[in-house]
């Protein structure tokens, strides 16, 4: 049985990627500030049951998911639909590889990433559909393994795999939309393009 | 291993996920493979960008209300 006393301590550092995740899961300020608090009431008042030495980050994100399925979310009755039939492993990589084939002498891939405003990136993740943006969340931005998206998802491994891919996929085709409207692209050695 | 193979696992490698035999074949594969290695290391390159910048900054108020309803003083980290 976990003492409630160490519990402020131990979730307090925790908050930043709590708070980070519950944005891009509202997508509102507002909300993700009365969902990281609602999380942490409720930890809180259910700490004397968590096993303390588990993994205290692992059960307060689930707390922090089932709160805003069952709270937050836009009531939708069905999942959102979208097409990545299209979408290929390695999408942007592809296709900055084939903008860039002819020059020998260039700047990395990555850094066409980094050109890429921190709000679009936020805003590429929040436009994932809400099951794939959570598992992408837990998954990319909080690093959790896959048994621990399960449990915290409470679906199977398969699922969280699934949701993860097509989160990505979604992820990719959006981000590469943008660099592709803004032009963004490996930089041609200026000696050589001219 | 071939390409194709090497990436269908792509995922399940850079998220740690395989066993130990696994990975050692597409280790192998990506050694040999300089295209695929590319390929690879664009997508830790695509994860630690977005990592970095989805990072957001607690408001201030929302940490001091929590620190009030947990019971103490310092809300420092």
């Amino acid at each position: 049985m976990a003492d409630p006393a160490h519990f402020a301590e131990q979730a307090m550092p925790l908050m930043s990627a709590l708070y980070a995740a519950a944005l891009r899961m509202t997508r509102n300020p507002s909300d993700a500030e009365d969902l990281v608090q609602e999380t942490y009431l409720r930890a809180y008042r259910g700490f004397e049951g968590f096993q303390e030495g588990t993994n205290l980050k692992a059960w307060l994100y689930k707390i922090l998911t089932n709160t805003f399925i069952n709270q937050y979310r836009a009531k939708k009755r069905r999942p959102e639909q979208v097409d990545l039939d299209d979408v290929e492993d390695f999408y942007i990589f592809r296709r900055l590889r084939g903008l860039e084939a002819a020059d020998a002498a260039r700047t990395t891939e990555a850094e066409v990433l980094d050109a890429i405003p921190d709000s679009e990136v936020k805003e590429a993740l929040e436009a994932i559909p809400e099951q794939f943006r959570i598992a992408v969340i837990l998954a990319d931005v909080e690093g959790f393994s896959y048994k621990e998206i399960a449990e915290i998802l409470d679906v199977p491994i398969g699922t969280v795999m699934s949701r993860i891919h097509r989160g990505r996929r979604a992820l990719q085709k959006r981000l590469w939309d943008y660099a592709e409207r803004n032009n963004l692209r490996p930089r041609v050695d200026s000696a050589t393009g001219g | 291993m071939d390409c194709e193979q090497a990436h269908l696992r792509v995922y399940e490698y850079l998220d740690g996920e395989l066993t130990v035999w696994k990975r050692r074949a597409i280790a192998r594969h990506l050694d040999e493979c300089p295209p695929c290695a590319e390929g690879f290391v664009f997508e830790v390159e695509l994860r630690r960008v977005v990592v970095s910048k989805c990072t957001e900054e607690v408001p201030a108020e929302l940490k001091a209300r929590i620190a009030q309803v947990l019971g103490i003083t310092d809300a420092g980290e």
